[in-house]
């Protein structure tokens, strides 16, 4: 395994009287993808806004690269290479499918750089036919789930931070997905999923979050065994 | 007994045609499941139901009312319900707020939140004076329903009553949804991905493709792998 790239420790974040991440302790590698799953209100996405910066934890220390992280402005964040897709698409619904992927370039100072990126990415997320022509505002949930992954990943991340990307999809577009995610090379991925036969595609490290605690960690094929698993969020399968 | 007859329903965005014309019914109890691929048109078709998008044909009839090209608003008050993907709840009012807000709806004078919302979605009693906002994703679902079924609808539109929700509460919704189209006499119309959830739900399933409806069936036929990678695979 190669080294830690993105490390949190002792993470706390409350809302009113509801402990949302508690006392948790995450690393993750270069090349590492990890999935986190647990009951609904875990403190899941919550997780994630501390790790793009959206939060600010009450307690606890992040690094990234061995850079620590906690106070930086937002943009920093993502310049360096953390970059996220929300659990609610959020794509510029009046823009063109190309101009979106444009504008998601020029966020992270890489404007007009490489020409042949937003082909690229086009290609990869099956909407080049339509980039120019249809408005993201017209595009269904699960293309613009689609289309916003395409915006995360044109951004070159070091770490790519997915909220539910397969929800809205196909059985058959999650497939797709679970391949792409381990075909992709140099960057270490997070993917929160409640869908459990995408999960189970990726069959990579996973984490579970209950209560906002970080209660398991170990192989997807070694947690979906796991009888409180089963019990607090799993149901029978 | 029909609640809604919808015949010959066209609609557009711009120049771009989503609906060409689709016709069906849904009876009273009835749960009946809208399957088919990204961007057919599922989702307008709920919406142009609901009078978010005003169908330039086709006629919509509710019990005998039409209602084509009537404002949201008033559909609403005659029964009919949206739960739309992606929630679209309240994030600044409390829950306690957008189950009021869920209650105008209602046709009675005095507008009480109804008790078996609680039964449903316990979940939604332990959080009422939280802002919508703070809850989790499959929270504000579970919100979304519970507001939808303030109105005591007779129609409910659900669009991916799934997403974002646990696999255990997936599982659950599966049974929830015919126990409330029991006990309340509300119809169902049921957008969704997971097929599990749907073919266990459904009592008929329409697949649309391109604008239009192009299969009829019983949810046991796609327990065939032919008809799903017909119908539904990419």
């Amino acid at each position: 395994m190669s080294q830690v790239l993105l490390s949190a420790k002792g993470l706390k974040m409350s809302f009113g009287g509801v402990k949302a991440v508690n006392h948790v302790d995450l690393d993750l590698a270069g090349d590492e993808l990890l999935c986190i799953i647990g009951p609904n209100g875990a403190g899941k996405t919550t997780l994630l806004n501390l790790f793009t910066g959206i939060l600010r934890p009450q307690a606890g220390a992040i690094s990234f690269a061995g850079r620590a992280m906690v106070g930086r402005p937002l943009y920093e964040y993502a310049r360096r290479g953390i970059i996220r897709k929300f659990q609610v698409p959020s794509v510029f619904s009046e823009m063109s499918i190309k101009q979106n992927l444009e504008v998601a370039l020029l966020g992270v100072g890489a404007g007009g750089a490489e020409a042949g990126a937003v082909d690229e990415i086009l290609e990869l997320i099956g909407l080049r036919s339509q980039a120019d022509q249809t408005m993201a505002d017209e595009l269904a949930h699960g293309q613009k789930q689609w289309l916003e992954i395409g915006m995360a990943l044109i951004c070159r991340p070091k770490v790519l931070l997915l909220d539910e990307p397969a929800s809205g999809m196909t059985k058959e577009e999650t497939r797709k997905l679970a391949e792409m995610l381990l075909d992709l090379d140099h960057l270490s991925t997070i993917v929160i999923e409640h869908d459990m036969a995408f999960v189970r595609t990726l069959n990579s490290r996973t984490v579970v979050m209950h209560n906002g605690e970080i209660i398991r960690d170990d192989q997807f094929s070694v947690i979906e065994q796991d009888p409180l698993v089963g019990d607090i969020y799993l149901g029978r399968q | 007994m029909t609640i809604i007859e919808i015949t010959d329903i066209f609609a557009s965005y711009g120049p771009v045609p989503v609906l060409v014309g689709v016709d069906f019914s849904l009876a009273q109890g009835e749960i009946l499941a809208l399957l088919g691929r990204n961007g057919v048109g599922k989702t307008t078709l709920l919406r142009v139901l609901i009078g978010l998008i005003k169908p330039t044909r086709g006629r919509i009839s509710m019990a005998g009312q039409d209602l084509t090209g009537l404002p949201s608003h008033r559909i609403a008050k005659m029964g009919v319900a949206y739960v739309p993907q992606g929630r679209g709840i309240f994030p600044k009012l409390t829950v306690f707020e957008n189950l009021m807000v869920g209650t105008r709806a209602q046709t009675g004078k005095k507008r009480v939140i109804p008790e078996e919302i609680f039964t449903y979605f316990p979940i939604l009693k332990d959080r009422l004076d939280q802002p919508g906002g703070t809850l989790s994703g499959g929270e504000q679902q579970m919100l979304a329903l519970g507001r939808a079924l303030c109105g005591r609808p007779k129609l409910l539109l659900l669009d991916e009553p799934s997403e974002g929700i646990q696999p255990s509460i997936v599982q659950q919704l599966g049974v929830l949804i015919p126990e409330i189209v029991k006990t309340e006499g509300v119809s169902v119309l049921l957008v969704e991905q997971n097929l599990d959830l749907a073919l266990r739900a459904a009592q008929r399933c329409l697949v649309m493709e391109k604008g239009s409806i192009v299969h009829e069936g019983h949810p046991d036929d796609f327990n065939d792998d032919k008809v799903v990678k017909k119908y539904l695979a990419i």
